[in-house]
């Protein structure tokens, strides 16, 4: 059953035009990745999503037109809040809802031991690690529970352990939760481990230039079978990435927020 | 100014020290913390007896009449013999202060907020508030008073106008260094503007405030006493022109040392209510967050 469905959706700031025609779709409990180079435009498609801006194009959620409170949205850094103690940060998207901070506490806090968060619920952000914020910040962002997940590049500020070991725990959750699920990454490994279909994205203006199925099956970090089978379809897409990126890679110098 | 704000948030607290390492020094470190806190006070306390000694010496060896330098210790002696006229006249300068700063937060917060919401309204405020900020206060002070009476009312006009801007300034660059992630994700989650302003905008703002209200506090005491100079029944300021007047520089500095200790005590307090505002600021500074994630899944 398809959810979100994007028909066609162009943005231009001005004379630059950053999407030029996207088309896509998620479907129920799907996990999809939008994988393309820095300064795509891929930002601006969740900017679209939520509402934060306007474009236009055909944007459909259960076939019905879209509103922004479809989606639970997790930023590039995590975004917790300096000021509030983990659990706070946890109940902040309840909150928002109108909920009352004692009841949004009562809600989230049996969630702590699942993200790794046991212990911490008191604690300011400034005393976790760079992976135990992104554990918060996807914590806070899945209580809403909204329609969907839109995951905007959210390991993209961890370091390279910890995002192998992030990733590993994100493929378990969504195992276990079925989240529907739209991904921004520029991380090739990371779209392939994760996603079950990946959309690649041409520089700017982007474009939808190939939609890769991975048919692999779950989990994907244990077998080196498996593993094999994962780097074919990395290689096949870096070849469409850097194929189509080369005459446009000097004019990619900035993303576009 | 706006280079003091905006460097200010991130600089330890001025004057009132705090060690880096307080709040997690282990137990047995009782000794050292004795120490350290010793050896970081040494310094100042040593340039202040350098100060004063050299002061007492010249004072009594120079030959220079009281009336015109009269020393430290003599200030000391008339100041404990006229303490109850100091504290008479300080009391006045006190409500003053504190009557004043509390109009002007007052102002700086709803001002401040309004120009969140309205840029025009900043557009049409800000060149008003900085060319408030031009005036002499030797010359604007005795209109005032001229104006409006030898009551509280000048007085806290007064005080009003030298500490509000800077406290206006720090908050309104505090609303606008509000993480965008962080804006974009309440709106996201269906936080409307006032929301935002609420959950996001005034919080990111509280160190800024801070920094400007350590800025603006100190000017305080200064502004009550220009004002009482200008024309008051009772206060530091009348008690200074009058002990001037009677040739007591022993008097006037008495009162001078009465005012800086005041200044210091708000000082102070503003130092302790930013810590117990922010707690998360002594979390962060004891652990800085590096990129070293613990890779545990």
């Amino acid at each position: 059953m398809t959810r979100l469905e994007l028909r066609d959706v162009r943005k231009s700031f001005g004379a630059l035009e950053v999407l030029a025609g996207v088309s896509l779709h998620v479907a129920a409990g799907e996990f999809v990745s939008i994988l393309g180079p820095s300064g795509a435009g891929k930002s601006t498609l969740f900017q679209l999503l939520t509402g934060a801006i306007r474009g236009e194009g055909g944007m459909r959620f259960d076939g019905a037109p879209l509103d922004g409170a479809r989606f639970a949205f997790m930023p590039q850094r995590d975004a917790l809040m300096p000021w509030r103690r983990v659990i706070d940060n946890a109940t902040l998207g309840l909150e928002v809802q109108g909920m009352k901070r004692r009841a949004a506490r009562e809600r989230v806090a049996p969630l702590f031991a699942e993200f790794g968060l046991a212990g911490f619920e008191r604690a300011w952000p400034a005393e976790l690690s760079g992976g135990m914020r992104q554990r918060a910040a996807l914590l806070r962002t899945v209580v809403q529970e909204r329609d969907m997940l839109l995951l905007d590049e959210p390991f993209g500020a961890l370091d390279a352990l910890t995002r192998a070991a992030m990733q590993r725990w994100l493929e378990g959750m969504w195992r276990s939760h079925r989240w529907t699920a739209l991904l921004i990454t520029h991380d090739v490994r990371e779209a392939v481990l994760l996603s079950d279909r990946i959309y690649v994205l041409s520089a700017r203006p982007a474009r939808v230039v190939r939609e890769v199925a991975v048919p692999l099956p779950r989990p994907r970090t244990e077998s080196a079978a498996l593993a094999r089978e994962a780097a074919a379809i990395e290689a096949g897409i870096l070849d469409t990435l850097l194929g189509q990126s080369e005459p446009i890679s000097r004019s990619s110098d900035g993303e576009l927020k | 100014m706006s280079v003091m704000v905006d460097s200010a948030p991130r600089d330890e607290s001025l004057a009132v020290g705090e060690s880096r390492d307080d709040g997690q020094s282990p137990p047995q470190g009782g000794r050292s913390a004795v120490t350290s806190t010793f050896a970081k006070f040494f310094p100042a306390a040593l340039a202040f007896a350098l100060l004063f000694i050299a002061w007492e010496l010249y004072a009594r060896l120079g030959g220079i009449a009281p009336t015109i330098l009269p020393a430290p210790s003599r200030v000391l002696a008339q100041a404990w013999e006229n303490r109850a006229a100091l504290a008479d006249n300080t009391l006045p300068t006190i409500r003053a202060t504190l009557a004043g700063f509390a109009c002007s937060l007052a102002a700086a917060f709803i001002l401040s907020a309004l120009v969140d919401f309205l840029a025009p309204l900043r557009r049409a405020l800000f060149p008003l508030l900085i060319a408030s900020q031009t005036m002499p206060l030797v010359a604007i002070a005795p209109l005032v008073v001229l104006w409006f009476g030898f009551g509280l009312l000048p007085k806290i006009l007064l005080v009003a106008l030298v500490t509000f801007f800077p406290m206006m300034v720090a908050l309104v660059e505090g609303y606008a260094a509000t993480s965008t992630e962080i804006s974009q994700m309440l709106a996201a989650m269906g936080a409307g503007r006032w929301r935002i302003f609420w959950l996001a905008r005034l919080p990111s703002a509280l160190p800024y405030f801070f920094a400007g209200l350590r800025i603006s506090i100190t000017y305080a005491v200064v502004g009550a006493i220009f004002a009482e100079y200008a024309g008051a029944a009772k206060g530091l300021g009348i008690y200074m022109l009058s002990a001037k007047n009677n040739f007591r520089p022993d008097l006037v500095l008495a009162a001078v040392a009465v005012s800086s200790a005041l200044t210091l005590a708000l000082f102070g307090l503003a130092v302790l209510v930013q810590r117990l505002a922010m707690p998360w600021e002594r979390a962060g500074r004891d652990r800085k967050p590096g990129p070293s994630g613990e890779g545990r899944p």
